[in-house]
């Protein structure tokens, strides 16, 4: 067989998320696997950087589409080049990381194309012409087989399932320049502004994550300023230094802040922080869980994270269960006591 | 404005899901919405309060599906109608988003249709953007917040949640949007809202009703298994005092290699 894999380069304004990479190297696996080639998809503006690492990571030949109009990610111009391509080259299966952007373009190319996606997938088979896949359903309580059985198969690839990616730098690859599909009267959206907070490690692909739960607001030593009279404020007032706290350890160890959903609920941190069956189900490294007594949707979210470290007062909460490392006790007292330690250790 | 919202029948987020014999057993617990679609719900009702019209809701499934469309009336709901037929009986994300879409264009005039961000049982997340493809409209998905929406000249503004933050996008209506938990907690059910839910006459779409054939999936799950039990050596660290603690757990940490 002779076929093409294609992958979708995710990046955000030209800087390509790592996670992509991640899809190249897999794409490259299989498409050895199979005598195939993999063509990377670098849609956007000012993009042709991208190629280069595309090249090394695995890819034969990138398709590159350099154009005002695929300025600001959309996903009409987006999916309507990518169905164009596809139409164009018959690829056996497009590959996409499992991002906010990869999980629309795949659901709208499956629609232009008449195929089907197998989302957020950790594992690919190519066996008997058909692409199957193990996905996690009910936030990974459960796992299931998928298979597509029409080409291109689709599929969005769960970021930190496939392995580092290596890169070879003597590799390279062709670059064909594409055009867009969709002209700029041709798109009913317009992107108007971004409120971003880049420079902090995001959640979906942290190595390490620190979280919080209900716990941190539990520390009747911080005495909340005088102008905060109502009880439930002062609670939270209290738990967002808690949460100040973690994000000293979280500096230092590079890790990404989580929350479980009761903190959340009670308003001590933003929902873009939850993890677990209803947040961002997530697979570090390492995991330090403090002040979480680990509800079942929480653990759902979390309980592939290699090691697990639980900091808890109540020694029958039920994260113990899933911890590699357990410390039961004031969460007040540990946290600035181990950020000093790693702080120590990790020079920093 | 006329508003379509989507909702899903669930087993209860606390549910413990397990497989046996390759069937999906979630135990005694509850089937409810899903917690997705109630922001979805909200979303749909706050904009025909804001704006003038009314809300459809939909539910795709068997009998028991009219639990979430009652749930949606109590919540404020003008109608449900649900999509059912004995022929749909292995339906794909695709499948599905084509029966949305034809539900859409039969109730004819939805200026937004509204989705949750994903169901927590099969997680696709997959609905919202397809079913806006089927409809040639624009996809608006994991809104975070309506900023701005003009029935008149037909334009809505949204904040999105992408991973580096937000992303401001405006488009033209008739438009799908998805909603994500940023929106605002959904309201409960009033009093009166179930009374008139648990009274309320939920008509029946068939394929036929729709004018589309069964859609034919694609994707199908062969096979259903429990995940690998985790194999964890529990250990409980425990020092002289907090620094010590913190100390010998540092360097087990670290001796773990995950840092």
């Amino acid at each position: 067989m002779a076929g093409k894999i294609f992958v979708y380069i995710d990046h955000f304004k030209g800087k390509p998320l790592p996670a992509s990479w991640e899809v190249v190297s897999a794409a490259r696996k299989i498409a050895t696997e199979m005598s195939a080639t993999v063509s990377a998809l670098v849609l956007g503006q000012g993009v042709e950087s991208i190629a280069q690492p595309a090249f090394q990571y695995g890819a034969d030949e990138v398709l590159l589409a350099d154009d005002a109009s695929l300025a600001d990610y959309r996903p009409e111009p987006f999916a309507s080049l990518i169905s164009k391509l596809a139409k164009e080259s018959q690829p056996e299966a497009i590959l996409f990381t499992t991002s906010t952007r990869g999980r629309e373009l795949a659901a709208m190319a499956a629609i232009d194309l008449d195929s089907g996606v197998i989302p957020d997938v950790i594992e690919i088979k190519h066996e008997g012409g058909n692409f199957t896949a193990t996905r996690p359903i009910y936030a990974g309580k459960l796992l299931a087989k998928v298979t597509c059985s029409t080409k291109p198969a689709i599929l969005t690839l769960r970021v930190r399932a496939f392995g580092k990616p290596v890169a070879d730098s003597a590799r390279t690859g062709t670059v064909t320049k594409v055009a867009p599909a969709l002209s700029a009267d041709q798109i009913a959206t317009k992107v108007v502004d971004y409120a971003t907070t880049e420079g902090r490690v995001s959640l979906g692909d942290a190595a390490v994550i620190v979280s919080g739960g209900r716990g941190l607001s539990n520390n009747p030593n911080l005495q909340p300023p005088a102008d905060i009279t109502d009880e439930k404020q002062k609670e939270i007032w209290r738990a967002q230094q808690g949460f100040k706290m973690l994000g000293e350890l979280a500096e230092v160890i590079g890790a990404a802040v989580g929350a479980s959903r009761a903190a959340v609920d009670a308003g001590y941190i933003p929902y873009a922080h939850q993890v677990g069956q209803t947040g961002k189900v997530v697979s570090p490294d390492l995991y330090i869980a403090s002040g979480i007594s680990g509800a079942i949707q929480h653990l759902a979210g979390m309980r592939t994270a290699k090691v697990i470290v639980a900091i808890n007062k109540d020694a029958d909460a039920p994260i113990f269960k899933l911890a590699r490392f357990g410390v039961v006790g004031d969460l007040y007292e540990i946290i600035p006591a181990l950020t000093k330690a790693f702080r120590e250790r990790l020079h920093k | 404005m006329k508003i379509a919202v989507f909702v899903k029948q669930v087993p209860d987020s606390a549910a413990k899901v397990t497989v046996e014999n390759g069937v999906v057993s979630w135990g005694d617990a509850p089937l409810v919405i899903n917690p997705w679609d109630e922001y979805a719900v909200e979303a749909a009702l706050s904009l025909a309060e804001k704006h003038g019209g009314d809300v459809t809701a939909f539910s795709l499934g068997g009998e028991s599906a009219k639990e979430a469309l009652k749930h949606a009336l109590a919540m404020g709901c003008a109608q449900a109608i649900l999509l059912s037929d004995p022929a749909l009986k292995s339906v794909d994300s695709a499948g599905i988003a084509r029966l949305c879409a034809a539900a859409v264009q039969k109730l004819g005039g939805v200026d937004v249709a509204v989705f949750g961000k994903q169901a927590i049982d099969s997680d696709t997340g997959l609905t919202a953007a397809m079913a806006a493809r089927v409809l040639g409209w624009p996809s608006l998905t994991l809104v975070a917040s309506i900023a701005q929406l003009d029935p008149a000249a037909k334009t809505i503004r949204v904040e999105r949640g992408i991973e580096e933050g937000r992303q401001i996008v405006e488009g033209k209506l008739s438009a799908v949007i998805s909603i994500v938990k940023d929106f605002g907690e959904p309201r409960y059910p009033s009093f009166m809202g179930i009374r008139k839910a648990s009274k309320a006459e939920i008509p029946t779409w068939t394929l036929a009703d729709l004018g589309i054939p069964a859609p034919e999936p694609k994707i199908t799950w062969p096979e259903l298994t429990n995940p690998p039990k985790r194999e964890v050596t529990n250990e409980i660290i425990s020092g002289a005092n907090a620094n010590e603690t913190a100390a010998i757990l540092a360097d087990k940490i670290i001796g773990e290699g995950v840092l």
